[in-house]
Formats: structure tokens, C-alpha cells, sequence
């Protein structure tokens, strides 16, 4: 039996129910609805018309009128549940309205009209999609352009970041040198740095290098995270020394001792990392949007944002676009997610 | 050492990569923003100048506004700008501006039909450059819901109405059809000043040195704290947000929840396509106060850069942007209040427009001829976001509790005197 | 069991593989230049070879940067380059610390910075302290003998790769006055929350959010930890019959400890650098009640018409040393108590 296994029944009898357990599912229900719940409006919500996204209360699936076409009328008529004077309910088609008074057909008998209050009038809505907001903005943008672009950024920055994070957490974790204590009060005072607030200075530097335009000025300044170091070197520390010292007894170069040893057992740790790394490279606004200004060199995120004006969200686009670029986030995270998860709880079992 | 080898290195190869992409074609950037529909509009017309011109290529780069307004000027000034940008802050942009008279076709065209704006674009103490056009000739008013009225039962106010009246009759009808915002006005300085104008404020001392704060300005501020304090205006808007930030009301307004609702002229094609049959809306002529019935003009202009390597490239691009027939298509299919003289005696057919787009198009236009000369200067100063700005982030702060109205008054006058003694250093 | 936990390791190292074979190699060749380097210098001083790649990004990145803030505090005017910004000494500093009383932001001359200062600081307590709460309740009861606990795990963590604009949209198109929540205040017949009208609502909802975003990460940090603890101990204490709340107090935290450090240090840094979630959730308001200090700092350099990168510099560099302070401050005392 796995220490897991044994770990887990050796608390409570199996198939007894304590309180406890009641509670437990009851937590992590209600945690379903709250974690999941929110997006899921979201993504309900991109599928909304704009005038739909408006409604209050909001519908819970996207909603639109049902038109119908009536004979003698050139466009479609929008349909009404209309409350009559004398109480009945009737399904009326909306020729036109005039102030707060509405002329409508019956569909059944389109000769004769009838005159309603504007606010005796239900609209009659079926269940649509509004796609539109997903293939307009779409067809409209070099789309394919800026997912390559993003990926390109997300993959080539989190190896480079992979790479030179382990080896520095490394240093940190197994060596003594002098000036060590130095680099670690670097790592760890520029930990609470937010890019934010040097964004300035490093667009200097990003200019002087002659980079801005290209994908390396977004790739290579947010390259040598402190966050990374940190968590690698905290996980290193943790290793065994004497796999090491065995090893060097082997006469293993240090660079293997790097890479052939230290990096497998580190994986766990990487492997957060690399997901970390690959969400703040997906993710990222603010700097791309300061060093690329040429739509060949656009990621996602500031082309599909580029229908943000001065004076109008078109929520119906935002929306929509927050969807697609969650979309290959949300498929990295299927697909890595119990490596990852596994991966860190894995951890304590050394 | 080892660093500086690596950076040469890489920027070689980015050199490289760089390099092989050039071709004989000369190529013209321009940075666009979208409010609408008017980046298609342009990439069309774009195109058809490529079809024409064989070896000019325009690069239309679509950005958020953000990136107009907060990164542009950073990489203005750092050199690394676009060749062409449509902006809104004219006066900050008026630094680096190019003066496209020598390159263009026929200058006294410029002058004649964009004349009164393009004081806006140019650099301070300089009164002849030529850089640029309105894209967008922008005029602040209301636009009221005549539906919610007539549910109502209230009768509209005239055409010469003051906001006093304006605020008593929308706060009646909003308590009869239960419409939570009677009056909204967009967080913005600049629609401020629409109302403290037509209050009398003056802006400018003699000397033509910012003296924001007079008993016009007071007017203004008080009779917009009051409307929070008296329920007339939602603190949603302008008690919401702290800073500079901008806050419309227009999906409100769209929604029907809005009775009156202080915007302007570039409103119409979104509430002409989203509202469609829902209500009846209207715009109507600015209010008026002890200063006059005045609105506030603005708008975006497209704005030729001096750090461009080809400015007689430029130049073209812009006389054929500029030209009349292109920018009548421009401004008619974008629902845009023209800023071009001669198109606007002339009159537009906004084709694509329903006729309440196209009524409220026409009392907009109507408008330019009421703007006041404090308003056209206010509009015309450089630093004129440094005043809207500061006058927002305070009477925010009054609004939402933070302090009093007096305070807020003292504050816009320091970080008005802050900012631009920065500016100057 | 155990081939159950293995399996889709594999399938994830598989995935690995095909991008690790190029790296292989890569790392296959570097290997005879660090043996000869190696030889040349020692095995002990390849300590800096190891850490000189990410030095050489830090210092361009991150350090020079810095130093070019420091430049810019001292400089004034609207310049962009260093060398066109005229040279004012302490001046940007004084502006800041320029107030009748530092209790009272209203009585400074840069009111927006000391808000923002005194909200960050509320904002960074209330959400630590929820943060480790909630994420050691769900750590625990992940820990507890749960169906399809992997599923679970997966459910709370997945909001961290949210970006924060995509965290805040999301919860604005909730939270706002036409939203879902307020429909269904509306609907049981109560009153709708206005969030960006009430201040108490404000900063409520932005503690709720970012616990919501980033809680994920943390319980499974805390969550490695508990599953770390020896399965014996609490066999022990099972057979002395000892109360559980002691269980906990006395085996459980104790040797939770060195992560519950880690989750208040992140949670810390997170909670000082908070600005887009806020920026897009409330936009600093109502008023200024949730002004948050990085937007200050973003206001100040971005925002205005004339961009003020030396007084934004100058409260970055204030900024940067309290935080520094206070890290070092907490690494002693971390240090300490696990020590004991």
C-alpha cells in the first residue's frame, strides 16, 4: 500500500461518516460553484447580443427576440407577449412604435391593427448564440499573426526563464561563495518589485539595446524572475547532499551534477514554475503594450484589446476576446494540471 | 564584458532579421484608435490610396486607447514614435508634430477648410505649422430619452433652457418612471467645463495664464456637488472612480435608465445602432447658464510625426486622408460631426443613419456655431488634460465625501500649478 | 493506488519530452566547456557561472532600472532621457513628505500618495489574513479522505491562471450595478450593493476577489506541506486519543510552519503589488478608498498629461525600501521561529 493510502486511512475508519466529512463536501461544493461559476457567466456572457448584455435582470443563457416574418411587411417583425385591456394574453408582431404607443399585427391575421402601451409589451425571446461576437473581430485582425507571436513569447521566455532560474537557485542552494549573501538580498528585495514601477527605466534600456518593435524586448526583461529563484532555490535546499557528494565522488562535472541530478529532482518545482512562467507570459498587458507598436509584432492580448476607444468598451468583443485568450490557458491547465498538482504534493513525500 | 558581447550579439541578429524584412517600398505607420467603426472605415479607404500609389505602403496599427495616451508619449519622445497618429490630446502630441507645409500638395486648402483647428496641433508660440487634421470634430450636449418623458408626462424643456431647469425636469420624470440616473454626465473634465462655460467660468486671466477657479467655474462645481447631494446625478459616475480615470454612462443611457444624459456628438453611432427601436432619444441643444448657452469642442485629429524618415510619403498619405471626397466617405460613414469647413457648409449625408442618428446629427453640427471663444481656447491650450484632469480627480473626491467643495477648489489650483511648473523645469 | 498517482506523471513527462529533447542536447554540449572552465577555475567557483546568466538579465532588467529610478527621483522636469532632466536634488522627496500631519492624508501635498500608502497597507492585512485562513481550510480539507480529490485540487487552483484584467472583468460583470449579484439581491427583494458607491463595500470586494484568484496556489503549497507530516505522528496521537483541535495545534502547525511562511511571504509581496485587479475592479474608488500606492505611482507616470516620472520614481524608491525592510524584517523572524 502507498504511504498516500496509508496516510489517509490511518485517520479515520473507512465508511464511517463524521460531521466533519458532511461538512467537508459541503465546502467543496459551494467552492465548484464559487471557482467555476464566475467564468462560466463570463463565457455565457460573450455569447450575449449587445443589447442582451445590457439586460437587467440578466438572462442566464444569451437570449435574443424572435422575429417572425409576417405577410404585406418587408423585414422581419419582433415578437411580443402583449397584455390586452381585457386581461388575455396575446403574441403580437411590433410593426412600429411610435412614442410610448405600438402598432402591432397579429401574425395569424396580418390585416388588422392593434394599438398597445409600450409597457403592456413582453419581448418573446428564443435561445441564440451571438457568434458574431467571436468571428468579427476575428476576421478583422491578423488573429494567426498574434497567437503565433504570443506563443513564441510564452514557450522561448519560459525556457530561457527555466533555464537561468534553476541554474542561479542552484548556485544558491548547494554552493558557499563569497558574495552569496549579497545576490540573495538582491533576489529577495527585488521579489516585491512590481514591473509596474520601472517600467519606465527598462523601456530606456529596451530602447538603447534597439529592441522595441521586436519579440525579444517582451521576452528577455522579465527573463531572470526573483519569484523563480526563489521557489527553485527553497525546493533545493531540500535535496539530499549526500546524492551530490556521492556524485562528485563519481567524478560528475558540477554541470552534470546540474543537470543529470539536480534538475529530475527538482521537477516538481520546475514544473511550477513553468506554468507560472507561462501564465505571466500569456498574460502580459502592460509592458508588451509599451514596446510593441507594430501589428506584426502584436501578442494577443493587445490585439485582441485593440477595440478598447477613448470613450467605449464594446463589452460584446471584450468579452468574447477575454474568452479566446483564456481558451489556450485553460487547455494548458487540463492537460498539465495533475502533473502539476500531483507534482507539488509529490513533494513532501521525499 | 561577457554581457555587453551577448547584447551586441543579439542586437546583430536582430539587426539581421530586422534588415531582411526591408523592401523598396516606402512604408507609412500610422497608430490608430477606435471608438467605433471608423478603423475599418479608414483601412478601406487606406487601401484604395496603396491601389493608387504603387510605392507608398500604410501600415494602419490598431492600438487600445491606453496605449494612446499613456505610451505614445514615451515613445515620442524617446524617438521611436509612428509616422502618423490619431490622438486626443492635440496640445501634448504638438511637440512632436511635423509641419507638413513644405511636402504638401496645396497648403492654403489646409488652411481654408480646417482652419480654426489647427491652432490645436501645433507646437506652443508657433502660428503657422500645418500637422495635422480632425478626424472627428467633437461638441458636447445632452441627449435626452423623449420616451421616458412622454411615459412621464413631463413636457421637454425649450431650447433655451438652464440646467437648473433641465435637472428639476429630468429628476421629475425619473421619480415618476422609477429611471435610477434623472441626470448622468460623463467623469470627464472636459464635459465639465461644457457646463462651468455656459456658467461663466473664463479659465484664463488676461495674460492667458490658466485661472481655473472663478465665480463661473464655482457655479458650475456647485450646481453639479448639488445634483449628487439632491439625487439629480448617481454618485456612480463621477463619486466612483478615483484619479483621472473616465467614466461614460452610455450603457445606461442605451438601457433606457437614463433620462438626460450630459455627452456629446460622438455618441450617436453606438446609441443609432444599439438602440435601436427600444426609445425615442434625442439630442438637444446645450443648456445654458449665466455665461451663455455654449458646449465644449473636441475631438481626435490625425497627426503627422517629425521623427518619420519620410515626410514627403507622409504628407501624401495625409493630403489624400485629407482630401474631400475621402473625408466627406470618412466622416459619413463613421456617423462623425465633420471638422472640415467646407464640408460642413456644405452639409453631410450620413447614408448609414436612421433619422434620429440623422436628427441628432444635425443639431450637433448646429452647435459648432454656438461654442464660445473661452471654450475654443480652453480646447486650444496644450496643457488643457492637466486642468480636466485635476478637475476631476477633486470634485470626484468632494463628491464621493472626501472633503469639501472649497477644498477640492484648492487642490485643482496646486495641481494645476504643480503640473505645469514641472512641465516648464 | 500508487500506479494511479504515477500514470499521469508520465503522460506529462511525455509531453516534456518532446521539448526536452533539443534541451538535452543543448545541455549534452554545453558540458565539455564547463568540465574544461571547471578545471580552470575549481569546482567551488563554479558557483558563478552557475549564477552569472541570470545576474547578467537581473542587472540589465531589474538592477539598472533601479538605478535609473534612483536617477530619475533626483531629476525633474518632463524629460524622458536622464541627461534632459534637470538635476533638483531631494526636491521630489520633500513633496512627498511634505505634510501638516502624517495621520492625515488630506494635510499633504501629495494627498493621493499617503491614501494610497494607507489603503495598500489595509488592503495587504485584511488579504493576507484571508488568504492563509481560506487556503489552509481548503488545504485541509483537501487533506481529508476525499472522492476525487484530484478534481477538487484542479478546481481550486484553476482561477490562478486568470489573468488579473480577466479576474477583475469577470467579477466587475458580477458585481456591477446591473449584475448578477445584484439580481439576485433585487429578486429576494433586498438592496442593490453598489460597489463603487460604498467604500466598506469597496475594499470588501476587492479582498474577495483577489482571495478568489490567487488562493488556489497557496493551498496547494499549504496542501504539500500537510501531506509532508508524518502519517505516525497522528497515529500517536490517535492512540493517546488526544483532541483534534490539539492535534492540529500541536502536530499540524508546527510542522506547517516553513510553508505557512512561504504563503505569507508571496501573499505579502502580492498584496503590496496589487494594482490591476483594483484598477479594473473599482478604479481606486469610490473617492479615492481603494487608490492602491503602485497606481499612484502608474498615475503619476502615465496617466497625466505631463508625465511625472521623477515624483513617481521617488515613491517607487520610498516604496521599494519599505518593502525591502519588511522582508528582511520577516525572513529574521521566519528564520527564528523555525529554528525553535
Amino acid at each position: 500500500m502507498s504511504l498516500a493510502t496509508r496516510m489517509m486511512t490511518a485517520r479515520r475508519k473507512p465508511g464511517r461518516w463524521h460531521w466533519t466529512d458532511i461538512a467537508a463536501y459541503a465546502y467543496l461544493a459551494l467552492g465548484v460553484v464559487l471557482m467555476f461559476g464566475p467564468v462560466l457567466w463570463l463565457g455565457l456572457s460573450s455569447f450575449k447580443t449587445q443589447a442582451g448584455l445590457l439586460e437587467f435582470p440578466p438572462s442566464l443563457l444569451p437570449m435574443s427576440q424572435k422575429e417572425v416574418a409576417v405577410p404585406g411587411q418587408a423585414q422581419k417583425l419582433p415578437l411580443f407577449e402583449v397584455e390586452m385591456p381585457d386581461g388575455s394574453k396575446r403574441v403580437l408582431a411590433q410593426v412600429r412604435r411610435i412614442g410610448i404607443q405600438a402598432q402591432m399585427v397579429d401574425p395569424e391575421k396580418p390585416g388588422e391593427t392593434i394599438r398597445v402601451p409600450i409597457d403592456k409589451r413582453t419581448p418573446v425571446r428564443e435561445f441564440k448564440l451571438a457568434t458574431e461576437n467571436y468571428t468579427e473581430p476575428l476576421e478583422r485582425f491578423a488573429f494567426t499573426r498574434f497567437l503565433w507571436n504570443s506563443v513564441f513569447v510564452t514557450l522561448v521566455a519560459t525556457i530561457i526563464t527555466l533555464i537561468i532560474n534553476s541554474m542561479a537557485a542552484y548556485a544558491l542552494s548547494i554552493y558557499e561563495f563569497r558574495g552569496k549573501t549579497a545576490v540573495m538580498l538582491m533576489v529577495i528585495g527585488t521579489l516585491m518589485i512590481p514591473i509596474t514601477i520601472i517600467l519606465v527605466p527598462v523601456y530606456l534600456v529596451i530602447t538603447k539595446l534597439g529592441l522595441v518593435n521586436s519579440l525579444w524586448a517582451v521576452i528577455l526583461p522579465g527573463a531572470a524572475t526573483p519569484t523563480g529563484v526563489f521557489l527553485l532555490r527553497q525546493y533545493m535546499l531540500t535535496l539530499p547532499r549526500d546524492l551530490i557528494e556521492a556524485a562528485r565522488m563519481d567524478k560528475a562535472s558540477e554541470w552534470q551534477i546540474y543537470w543529470r541530478i539536480v534538475m529530475p529532482l527538482a521537477m516538481p518545482a520546475l514544473a511550477v514554475l513553468a506554468i507560472f512562467s507561462i501564465m505571466w507570459r500569456w498574460n502580459e498587458f502592460l509592458w508588451p503594450l509599451a514596446v510593441l507598436t507594430k501589428t506584426e509584432s502584436y501578442t494577443l492580448q493587445i490585439g485582441l484589446n485593440a477595440f478598447q476607444g477613448e470613450l467605449q468598451t464594446q463589452w460584446h468583443y471584450l468579452l468574447a476576446m477575454t474568452v479566446v485568450t483564456l481558451l489556450p490557458v485553460a487547455l494548458v491547465f487540463v492537460f498539465l494540471q495533475r502533473f502539476i498538482t500531483t507534482g507539488i504534493a509529490n513533494t513532501g513525500m521525499k | 564584458m561577457q554581457g555587453k558581447h551577448w547584447i551586441s550579439a543579439l542586437a546583430l541578429t536582430v539587426g539581421l532579421v530586422a534588415g531582411s524584412g526591408a523592401f523598396a517600398q516606402t512604408t507609412v505607420r500610422i497608430a490608430w484608435y477606435s471608438d467605433g467603426n471608423e478603423g475599418e472605415v479608414v483601412s478601406d479607404l487606406l487601401k484604395r490610396f496603396e491601389a493608387q500609389n504603387k510605392d507608398i505602403k500604410v501600415v494602419l496599427d490598431q492600438v487600445p486607447y491606453k496605449a494612446i495616451t499613456e505610451n505614445l508619449p514615451v515613445q515620442l519622445a524617446s524617438g521611436q514614435g509612428p509616422d502618423i497618429a490619431r490622438v486626443v490630446d492635440l496640445g501634448g502630441v504638438a511637440r512632436y508634430a511635423l509641419d507638413m507645409r513644405p511636402y504638401l500638395k496645396d497648403a492654403s486648402y489646409w488652411e481654408k477648410n480646417f482652419g480654426p483647428f489647427l491652432p490645436w496641433m501645433r507646437p506652443e508660440g508657433d502660428s503657422s505649422a500645418i500637422t495635422g487634421f480632425m478626424t472627428q470634430l467633437t461638441v458636447t450636449g445632452p441627449f435626452v430619452n423623449k420616451t421616458l418623458f412622454e411615459q412621464a408626462g413631463v413636457a421637454l424643456p425649450g431650447a433655451k433652457a438652464t440646467w437648473e431647469e433641465w435637472g428639476k425636469a429630468a429628476k421629475d420624470v425619473a421619480a415618476k418612471v422609477k429611471a435610477p440616473f434623472p441626470v448622468a454626465m460623463d467623469r470627464s473634465g472636459h464635459r465639465f467645463f461644457s457646463v462651468a462655460i455656459s456658467e461663466g467660468a473664463k479659465v484664463f486671466d488676461d495674460r492667458g495664464e490658466p485661472a481655473v477657479i472663478d465665480e463661473g467655474f464655482k457655479r458650475g462645481a456647485k450646481l453639479i456637488y448639488d445634483w449628487h447631494q439632491n439625487g439629480t446625478m448617481a454618485k456612480e459616475l463621477w463619486g466612483s472612480v478615483s484619479g483621472t480615470a473616465y467614466r461614460g454612462a452610455n450603457d445606461e443611457f442605451k438601457n433606457a435608465q437614463v433620462v438626460m444624459y450630459q455627452s456629446g456628438s460622438w455618441q450617436i453611432a453606438q446609441f443609432d445602432k444599439t438602440v435601436g427601436d427600444a426609445f425615442d432619444w434625442v439630442a438637444v441643444p446645450s443648456p445654458c447658464g449665466a455665461g451663455g448657452c455654449s458646449p465644449m469642442p473636441g475631438g481626435a485629429g490625425l497627426v503627422a510625426i517629425k521623427t518619420t524618415k519620410s515626410p514627403e510619403a507622409v504628407a501624401k498619405v495625409m493630403d489624400y486622408l485629407a482630401s474631400e471626397p475621402v473625408l466627406s466617405e470618412f466622416y459619413a460613414r463613421s456617423l462623425f460631426v465633420p471638422g472640415h469647413l467646407g464640408i460642413a457648409a456644405k452639409g453631410l449625408d450620413y447614408a448609414g443613419a436612421t433619422p434620429q442618428g440623422k436628427a441628432a446629427l444635425k443639431v450637433f453640427s448646429d452647435q459648432v456655431a454656438q461654442i464660445s471663444p473661452a471654450a475654443y481656447k480652453l480646447q486650444g491650450y496644450a496643457n488643457n488634460r492637466v486642468i480636466f484632469n485635476a478637475v476631476i480627480s477633486r470634485l470626484g473626491q468632494a463628491i464621493s465625501g472626501e472633503g469639501t467643495l472649497d477644498e477640492a477648489y484648492k487642490r485643482i489650483e496646486s495641481d494645476i500649478a504643480q503640473q505645469i511648473a514641472e512641465r516648464k523645469k | 493506488m500508487a500506479s494511479a498517482e504515477t500514470k499521469p506523471r508520465r503522460e506529462g513527462e511525455g509531453a516534456a519530452g518532446l521539448l526536452a529533447a533539443p534541451l538535452t542536447l543543448l545541455m549534452r554540449l554545453v558540458d565539455g566547456p564547463m568540465r574544461a572552465l571547471q578545471r580552470l577555475i575549481g569546482e567551488r567557483r563554479m558557483a558563478y557561472v552557475f549564477i552569472l546568466p541570470n545576474l547578467a538579465f537581473f542587472s540589465l532588467f531589474v538592477f539598472l532600472p533601479l538605478i535609473i529610478n534612483v536617477i530619475f527621483s533626483v531629476t525633474g522636469g518632463a524629460g524622458l532621457f536622464p541627461s534632459e532632466r534637470p538635476f533638483v536634488g531631494t526636491q521630489q522627496y520633500g513633496y512627498l513628505f511634505d505634510c501638516g500631519s502624517f495621520l492625515d492624508p488630506s494635510s499633504c501635498r501629495e494627498d493621493h500618495f499617503w491614501r494610497g500608502v494607507s489603503n495598500t497597507a489595509r488592503f495587504t492585512v485584511f488579504q493576507v489574513t484571508a488568504m492563509v485562513l481560506f487556503s489552509l481550510l481548503t488545504a485541509i480539507v483537501l487533506n481529508m479522505k476525499i472522492r476525487a480529490r484530484g478534481f477538487f485540487r484542479a478546481v481550486y487552483f484553476f482561477p490562478v491562471l486568470l489573468s488579473p484584467v480577466v479576474v477583475a472583468l469577470t467579477w466587475k460583470w458580477i458585481l456591477q450595478r446591473d449584475g448578477l449579484l445584484n439580481a439576485a439581491i433585487t429578486s429576494i427583494g433586498g438592496e442593490r450593493i453598489l460597489l463603487l458607491v460604498d467604500p466598506s463595500w469597496a475594499m470588501f470586494w476587492i479582498v474577495f476577489v483577489s482571495v478568489w484568484a490567487h488562493m488556489g496556489f497557496y493551498t496547494l503549497i499549504l496542501l504539500a506541506g500537510l501531506q509532508a507530516i508524518p502519517a505516525d505522528l497522528y497515529e500517536a496521537a490517535e492512540m493517546d486519543a488526544t483532541p483534534r483541535w490539539r492535534v492540529f495545534w500541536r502536530i499540524t502547525l508546527p510542522l506547517l510552519w516553513p510553508n505557512m511562511i512561504v504563503v505569507i511571504v508571496l501573499a505579502l509581496i502580492k498584496g503590496v503589488q496589487t494594482f490591476d485587479e483594483v484598477f479594473v475592479l473599482t478604479g481606486g474608488g469610490p473617492g479615492t478608498a481603494t487608490l492602491m500606492i503602485v497606481h499612484y505611482i502608474y498615475e503619476t507616470a502615465f496617466a497625466n498629461q505631463v508625465q511625472n516620472f521623477g515624483l513617481a520614481a521617488a515613491a517607487s524608491v520610498v516604496l521599494g525600501i519599505v518593502l525591502f525592510a519588511l522582508t528582511l524584517a520577516q525572513l529574521a523572524a521566519s528564520r527564528r521561529k523555525g529554528a525553535a
